[in-house]
């Protein structure tokens, strides 16, 4: 039992020396600096040796001679993370510090979709990465600032909050179509995005028919989506005619907001019009409408 | 059974059958036209079997003077549009096309005149193309001569046809941009209708596909079939089997086959609609009028129509693709057709597009799209 308690003892104040040993061989650095800040590092002693600072991105080798501060250059402490720097040689020692980032001078913005309906609830997504001038992530939380807008309709705000350095967002489509403007602001630094908002699907699709002396001409209104908006020129409107000569197709294209066409004459005939899934008014030509 | 006997029952067996086709010859109920006997074109007008032959064997041969002078309305159908006729204009499929063995047959004959059906076999990049022609001939002296149709090529006259239709063109983000810059959104598609069949020893997946975005897309369809085990029966696309370029809120059919699959071994589909941005022109506009389902000579049920080029431009091949649909408005089957002539401005064209016959009295409606092939060349 004596023994026992001797060797614990024992193992004790040779953990008490070690301890003490290590200490004597610690350098003066500060335990933070951030990124992109210089540094100076005392030591004691005298004659030559090695200095070494190893970080996230790389080790530097330096000869210096002791009991003269050790200088880092800020453009040696860009990239943020964890630094061990060490002296070699019997006055030598080691000293770990962290790198943080600066404060926020880049920010990396994905927005999505480039182009989308209007009036989509939750259907423009925003992603926000703040970076510092050294492009390190900035993970201490920065209130950023989304906001969507497009000419002629109120602008969509949101504010959120970083965490890890990455805000998110998502946010309607507006019921106006155009180029919007999506921006996120972070410390003063904003970056903006176009989200294109377009119409929709056609809505309350109509067409007149009358006859001319080439055929039958079918022209539709002027076509909107359901928040008014008209629809893009190029948009495929297919008008079909069914008489006793059979069936007729032509897929126009809107033109001006209006789609046109001319069909083959026929003393009674049916005319209907679509847009992709959308069904518009029938008409009967030579007959009740 | 040993190398000599195996080789001696060969010989009588052949023996025995020159002897039964020199007895009892068979009745051939028309002329098989064979390519590429010999470099000289068959010459005779003995009989009107012998003139049709004389004449496509010529033009097999492209020795056009000579199968012109078979014709017996030489007054009324120009050389030039003999050839333009047969050998085609404007780049169309027929220009890429080569004569391949034919059969031809009376349909009638008296003792000055006669009906010859030739069905005519075009090789073409797109598979092989049949024409069926009933040609009258009379006899003129000694001999039998065509009455050429004396149809005569469209000819658009020179004009200024304005045009002021849309063109899409995209700007791709390209390698100097910031990360996290946008790249152009791929356009949005949908596949709103599928099905899946069979026919004859192959699995038929066909449905639609809409584009339901304000951008035009360049679209393609692939399909896996999974086997009840799980694992993949194969995997196909839909290859000309669909309108490639379909412009905003465009709708086109697809259909994938799998050759040598029986739908029993399929227990699953799974689809893959591909879409991507690309430039593309709102022209030219193809009308298809007077679509009707008729049954043609052959007896054969096919959706006719004609295809009438609305724009200033010639379409050199066009596509025609139809879709069938039963009365609860489902797709039950997609064909297609080439059109072998060119599509000249304002000039209808006639096409047709075969129906399977099990299914003909199941079609209640269909739909015809026209994929268009062309070479951004104004009139030849």
């Amino acid at each position: 039992m004596t023994r026992k308690l001797l060797a614990v003892l024992m193992l004790l104040i040779a953990c008490m020396l070690a301890e003490a040993a290590a200490r004597g061989a610690e350098l003066q650095a500060p335990k933070q600096v951030v990124a992109g800040a210089s540094l100076t590092i005392p030591t004691t002693g005298g004659g030559g040796a090695t200095f070494y600072l190893i970080g996230p991105a790389g080790t530097i080798k330096r000869a210096i001679k002791l009991g003269e501060e050790i200088r880092i250059k800020g453009e040696d402490l860009r990239v943020a993370g964890r630094y061990v720097a060490v002296v070699t040689g019997d006055n030598g020692g080691n000293a770990a510090f962290w790198v943080t980032p600066a404060k926020v001078a880049n920010v990396a913005f994905i927005a999505q979709p480039s182009r989308l309906p209007v009036a989509l609830p939750g259907a423009v997504s925003g992603v926000v990465y703040a970076f510092d001038h050294f492009h390190n992530l900035v993970y201490e939380p920065q209130p950023v600032k989304f906001e969507l807008s497009v000419a002629g309709a109120p602008t969509t705000t949101r504010t959120v909050a970083t965490r890890d350095g990455v805000a998110w967002t998502r946010m309607d489509s507006g019921h106006k179509q155009g180029a919007a403007q999506f921006n996120a602001e972070v410390d003063g630094i904003s970056t903006r995005r176009v989200v294109q908002q377009v119409a929709g699907d056609p809505c309350n699709l109509r067409m007149k028919a009358q006859r001319t002396p080439k055929g039958i001409e079918v022209e539709t209104d002027p076509i909107r989506d359901c928040s008014g908006n008209p629809v893009p020129d190029g948009t495929i409107v297919t008008f079909t005619s069914v008489d006793s000569r059979g069936t007729t197709t032509v897929d126009a294209r809107i033109k001006r907001d209006v789609a046109s066409a001319q069909l083959p004459a026929a003393d009674r005939a049916t005319i209907s019009v679509a847009s992709g899934v959308v069904l518009g008014n029938e008409i009967r030509i030579g007959g009740a409408r | 059974m040993s190398g000599k006997a195996l080789a001696i029952a060969i010989t009588v067996a052949t023996a025995v059958l020159v002897a039964i086709g020199t007895l009892w010859p068979g009745e051939a109920s028309g002329t098989v036209y064979i390519a590429g006997a010999g470099t000289s074109a068959f010459n005779s007008n003995d009989s009107p079997e012998t003139t049709v032959h004389s004449l496509f064997d010529n033009v097999r041969q492209h020795n056009w003077s000579r199968a012109y002078s078979y014709l017996g309305n030489q007054n009324e159908v120009d050389q030039r549009d003999f050839e333009a006729d047969l050998q085609g204009t404007n780049d169309s499929l027929r220009t890429y096309s080569t004569l391949e063995p034919s059969d031809f047959r009376v349909l009638h004959q008296s003792s000055d005149t006669a009906v010859v059906r030739a069905n005519l076999k075009w090789a073409t990049a797109v598979g092989a193309f049949y024409e069926t022609r009933d040609l009258n001939l009379t006899r003129q002296g000694n001999g039998w001569k065509v009455i050429w149709p004396s149809g005569k090529q469209p000819n658009v006259p020179p004009q200024v046809i304005p045009v002021n239709y849309l063109r899409w063109d995209v700007i791709f983000r390209g390698p100097g941009d910031d990360w996290g810059a946008q790249n152009v959104e791929a356009p949005h598609v949908r596949i709103t209708s599928m099905k899946a069949g069979d026919s004859g020893d192959s699995v038929i997946i066909m449905g639609e596909i809409l584009n339901e975005d304000t951008v035009p897309a360049f679209v393609d369809v692939k399909a896996t079939l999974i086997g009840n085990d799980g694992n993949s029966l194969g995997k196909e696309n839909s290859f000309d089997k669909i309108s490639h370029t379909l412009l905003p809120k465009e709708v086109s059919p697809f259909r994938i086959d799998f050759p040598g699959v029986r739908l029993g071994d399929v227990k699953s589909v799974r689809m893959e609609p591909n879409s991507s941005l690309v430039p593309a022109s709102a022209d030219p506009v193809i009308a298809v009028e007077h679509q009707q389902l008729q049954v043609d000579a052959r007896g054969k049920h096919v959706l006719q129509g004609e295809l009438v080029n609305e724009s200033g431009r010639v379409v050199n091949i066009p596509h025609v693709i139809a879709t069938y649909y039963n009365n609860q408005g489902q797709v039950i089957w997609v064909a297609d057709g080439y059109v072998d002539r060119a599509l000249l401005p304002g000039f209808p064209m006639p096409f047709g597009v075969a129906v399977p016959d099990e299914l003909a009295s199941q079609v209640h409606n269909y739909r015809v799209i026209v994929n268009q092939y062309s070479q951004g060349k104004f009139l030849q």
